[in-house]
């Protein structure tokens, strides 16, 4: 295939992929806005609908999107059912930002925004798969790494863009105006970055070795059958997802969202700054993607992907305490003579100042129950806030390393008639559910560590946890080193290259 | 190495059950037995999404190991799946 028609189809189904990514993200992103406008506290059915929001579709759904829109595209082609995922995306994403609130049309409102999430859900789990199988049935053998990891770029872009419509928005209207309907604004434009990137992708043709394998009328009469009942495919799913993906999975969410939330919730960094700083660390890290891909090509996957992982095993407890010591005000000395205190009716205001110049506004209330509840907001100085810059980066470089040849190395697992579905379950498992559920397992170690030390310091006795904030990381750690494990045991670094 | 891939198998059939034991008793029953209505589907993905894949996906993978099923050959031939279609 020539270069410029190949680089139209990296285009047309990197944008589009990428537009799904920025859907997913918007909705974590602004979850803050959102749970005040559907998902209020105090009731519990409202708490069960939100925990589903989150949980159902970013974990469950996925999978079962994957083996669906999987099944399509093997039966009827990739190039109309991706284009059906991103139709689906792009809707849920633009209705999500016309739901009234729950003050006006009540339990409605949280159900239609479980509703349209399940099908975001539902959506992603198809088009990943679809984009990297197309892609890499365009490309020849000894560049499909390169060409692929364009694809792998979009997750990391799509949250960078995410992040980066939501500050645009906010920095163009007022808190009180952002807060009572600019936070729509990052949904509407989804269908604006959808409608045009369907007209790209309209103007695609049907992958090669798919039009081939059906004109010869090869294509699977069942392909969940065959990928699944079948334990000369079964076994390579097995593996795709133990030896690669769920390591991959747990170095990605770690580089990305435990990072931006340990800096948001240990560290007590301001929203803005916490997003401008994942930013940066995504915007220097997001070409080793491409870098790696294309290395993949000439020394193999396996190895790129397995080194990544064993980076990130051995470096997560060092990486993160440096984080701690450049961000935490534990860590700094506090200008006691410039603190400023105000008291608002019954809440306490106290703005501290740093020597290396961080700064820190609390608000101290007592709520309803009578315990006092406190809000820490930090903004850091130049040299911590690069510093952290510098750290997440690092964790990024690590997911670039793994996650960057994984689509060629997925595609390459499996024959053309039943691609589409058996990549993308590993695929959504690996990232979906070991992956996505790594801020919830990690907070409820990190939290578990914290008590215990408190319980400790109550009785008197000696602390069982020097630094309970790193406990957290003990689940991507053990989960990247089973898959490094078996991925170096099991994994064939040689037959990687497609032939039907 | 294939002798060592075949061997590893048991190790990944007893940490599926490990893992399992693990993800039902410390896990799963705690959140069940909670009396928030939002810990019940934490509680659920673990029982019924988590646990299946874990015990069940990384038992049968040790099962496969054991049977030598991951056995890679000098000849590629012989190992390529897609080659016995």
């Amino acid at each position: 295939m020539k270069p410029t028609s190949l680089r139209s189809v990296i285009a047309a189904s990197s944008v589009g992929t990428m537009i799904e990514w920025y859907d997913f993200y918007i909705f974590g992103s602004l979850a803050t806005v959102i749970s005040t406008k559907f998902f209020p506290s105090g009731n519990p059915t409202i708490a069960l609908l939100s925990t589903l929001a989150t949980f159902a579709a970013g974990f469950v759904v996925r999978p079962f999107g994957a083996l669906f829109f999987g099944r399509l595209g093997d039966l009827i082609g990739r190039k109309y059912t991706f284009l059906v995922t991103l139709i689906l995306m792009g809707l849920s994403t633009f209705l999500i930002g016309c739901i009234p609130s729950y003050n006006s049309i009540g339990y409605l409102a949280p159900l239609l925004v479980l509703l349209l999430r399940l099908l975001q859900g539902l959506a992603l789990g198809g088009e990943y798969g679809g984009a990297a199988t197309y892609v890499a049935e365009h490309s020849s053998n000894e560049k499909r790494g390169f060409w692929t990891s364009w694809i792998q770029t979009t997750a990391t872009v799509g949250l960078f863009i995410s992040l980066l419509v939501i500050i645009l928005t906010k920095g163009a209207m007022s808190e009180e105006a952002f807060n009572d309907w600019g936070w729509r604004v990052p949904f509407w434009i989804s269908i604006i970055m959808v409608a045009v990137s369907i007209v790209i992708r309209m103007r695609m043709k049907e992958s090669p070795l798919f039009a081939k394998v059906k004109a010869e009328g090869k294509t699977s009469a069942n392909p969940l059958k065959e990928s699944f009942g079948h334990k000369l495919n079964f076994k390579f799913v097995l593996l795709a997802l133990f030896g690669a993906t769920m390591g991959q999975g747990v170095v990605w969410y770690t580089g990305q969202f435990y990072a931006l939330s340990f800096i948001q919730t240990t560290l007590s960094v301001d929203v803005a700054q916490a997003s401008k700083l994942i930013m940066y660390a995504i915007v220097f890290a997001t070409p080793f993607f491409v870098v790696f891909g294309a290395l993949s090509d000439k020394i193999g996957r396996k190895w790129i992907m397995l080194a990544g992982m064993l980076l990130a095993i051995l470096s997560y407890r060092f990486i993160y305490t440096k984080m701690f010591e450049a961000g935490s005000i534990k860590h700094k000395t506090e200008l006691v003579e410039k603190r400023e205190v105000n008291t608002i009716n019954d809440m306490k205001e106290t703005i501290s100042y740093y020597e290396d110049g961080t700064i820190m506004k609390s608000s101290e209330k007592v709520s309803a129950d009578g315990n006092p509840v406190i809000k820490k907001s930090v903004t850091l100085d130049k040299a911590s806030f690069w510093k952290l810059v510098w750290l997440v980066f690092i964790q990024v470089f690590f997911v670039t390393m793994v996650y960057g040849p994984i689509a060629a190395f997925l595609v390459e697992m499996f024959p053309t008639k039943i691609r589409y579905t058996s990549m993308s379950l590993p695929y959504h498992i690996g990232n979906g559910i070991f992956g996505g559920l790594l801020p919830a397992i990690a907070v409820f170690l990190t939290t578990k560590a914290s008590q215990a030390n408190d319980a400790a310091a109550k009785a008197g006795k000696v602390l069982p946890y020097d630094k309970p904030y790193l406990e957290g990381l003990w689940y991507p750690i053990i989960i990247a080193g089973i898959c490094f494990i078996i991925g170096a045991l099991y994994i064939n670094g040689e037959d990687n290259r497609v032939e039907d | 190495m294939n002798q060592v891939r075949k061997i590893m198998g048991i190790v990944w059939i007893l940490l599926a059950l490990a893992a399992g034991y693990y993800l039902i008793i410390s896990q799963a029953i705690p959140k069940f037995e909670s009396s928030k209505p939002e810990d019940k589907i934490p509680a659920i993905i673990y029982a019924f999404i988590l646990t299946p894949i874990i015990v069940g996906g990384l038992s049968i993978f040790g099962y496969y190991a054991l049977k030598n099923e991951y056995d890679i050959y000098e000849d590629k031939e012989h190992h390529l799946h897609i080659k016995e279609d």
